[in-house]
Parts: C-alpha cells; structure tokens; sequence
C-alpha cells in the first residue's frame, strides 16, 4: 500500500496493518504520541485494532518535555 | 507589509489563550502584548521558585507569587492597554474547553509531554479548526539549526522536537526564549494573515 506518513509518500510492502504495527514497523519509540488517520485522532487503546489502508493520510505526533 | 500602527490596529480586537505560564508562555505573552494583542487570556497553577528565573519572565521579589497573577502584573508593566485575564487553574480537557473557546489562536506552553498531549487530543476533539501553536524540543543550549517549524493541519509545533528536558539537558532561558518568540511569531502571522 501507498500511505502519506507525516506528508512523506511511504510505499509499505503490505496490503493492510494496524496503527501499532506501523508504529513498530516505523521504529517510533517516543512515548507520547498523537496519531491521526486522514484528519481523525484516534484513542491510543484504538491503535491495535484501527487499520491503515492503502491512500491513507497519516500523522504521528510525538511530544517530549520542556516548557 | 504593514506599519506597526497598521499592524496594532489589526491585532487589538484579537484574543490569544496561552496554555501555561512558565518559559514558553510567559516569554512568548510578553512578546504578544508588546506588540498589541488586545486580550491574552492566561492559565496556570504554579507559584514562581528561584530556579525559575533562569528562563521565565519574572522578577526575584516575584518568588512566592502565582505565575499567573504576577504575569499579567508584568505585562502590565509593559502595555497597559493589553487586556490580560488570568486563571489560576491547572488545566484540564474541561477547563481548556471552557477557557479557551473562543480564542483566535491558542499557545501551548507546558513543560509535560503527557500536558502537551492531552492539549493537542482536546483542541483536535473539541475544535479542530482553531490554531493550536506548540512548543516542543528546547532543552539545552545551541544546535540553532535543529530547530524548526512542523505542521500538522492546523497545529503548528515550533522546536527541534528532539531533545528533552533532563537534568543534565535543563531548559535555559536563551533556547526557550527562542521557541517562545517562534510561537509568538507564529501566531502573529496566523493573525494577520
């Protein structure tokens, strides 16, 4: 499949995959993340069970301290 | 292009909410009211201690005080036709709804990561349409270039949003300062677009 990742066009070898997986796939280790797929946030205990598909808009926001 | 008249008169019926009164807030609030935001509506729990002096816009005879009371004092000070309303409140979901609804642009400015999250997933839940302006990565000193702007729709993040806080990596005042006149720089050009 073909997803935009952070407005990065990104060819994934795969037909489909939760939001967990591409966060595993993708190595993000941060541990505070925001994640939208195609505009719509979705609740950390969703990212097992919500699947990217193939033109998804996706974005993963991570947010580390200091202010 | 506008004159700094111009561009006062432009800002002054303009309301900017600013999430925290820390390094980010209080330094990127005092930039908005120099240049004449009419209204900032202002939030935190917090009471200054010594260590904070060494990034936030407060004064040693201000330790002891509420940040937020004795922000608002300060940028008083400075501009006192700039309407500040000060909330002494440790914001959550329900209080940024409240506070912050009808704000042009919204400024997070927590030092928590977990703070910084639970205001982004509340702006995108509660009004996705409005700018939410975020500081994010500006502990330590140098490395200038890393520092950059990210957007996200409607939620620009000002920062290198890599490096974070630690006691070895403190947040110090000239790379907040920094990061909090991005923000600010930030929501002027959102505001006088």
């Amino acid at each position: 499949m073909k997803i935009t990742l952070n407005y990065i066009p990104e060819i994934i070898d795969k037909e489909t995959m939760t939001i967990s997986e591409l966060l595993d796939y993708k190595r993000f280790t941060f541990k505070m993340i925001v994640v939208k797929v195609n505009g719509k946030p979705i609740p950390k205990e969703d990212y097992p069970t919500t699947y990217i598909h193939d033109g998804d808009e996706v974005q993963v926001i991570h947010l580390i301290s200091g202010g | 292009m506008m004159t700094f008249e111009e561009i006062k008169a432009r800002l002054s019926d303009k309301v900017v909410g600013i999430a925290g009164c820390g390094g980010l807030g209080s330094n990127c609030a005092v930039a908005l009211a120099r240049v004449g935001v009419g209204t900032l509506i202002i939030a935190d729990f917090d009471v200054i201690i010594e260590s904070n002096l060494n990034r936030q816009y407060f004064f040693y005879e201000q330790i002891g005080q509420k940040k937020c009371f004795a922000l608002k004092h300060n940028i008083e000070r400075i501009n006192p036709s700039c309407n500040v309303l000060a909330y002494d409140i440790k914001l959550d979901e329900n209080s940024i709804v409240e506070i912050y609804k009808n704000v042009d642009v919204l400024v997070e400015a927590f030092d928590k990561a977990e703070m910084k999250a639970m205001i982004l997933n509340t702006v995108l839940h509660y009004f996705p349409q409005k700018p939410l302006v975020m500081g994010v990565g500006l502990a330590g000193w140098g490395n200038f270039s890393l520092i950059k702007e990210h957007h996200f729709d409607n939620v620009y993040i000002m920062g290198d949003m890599t490096l974070e806080v630690s006691d070895n990596m403190p947040p110090i005042a000239p790379r907040v300062g920094i990061v909090a006149n991005m923000q600010a720089n930030k929501v002027l050009e959102l505001l006088l677009k």
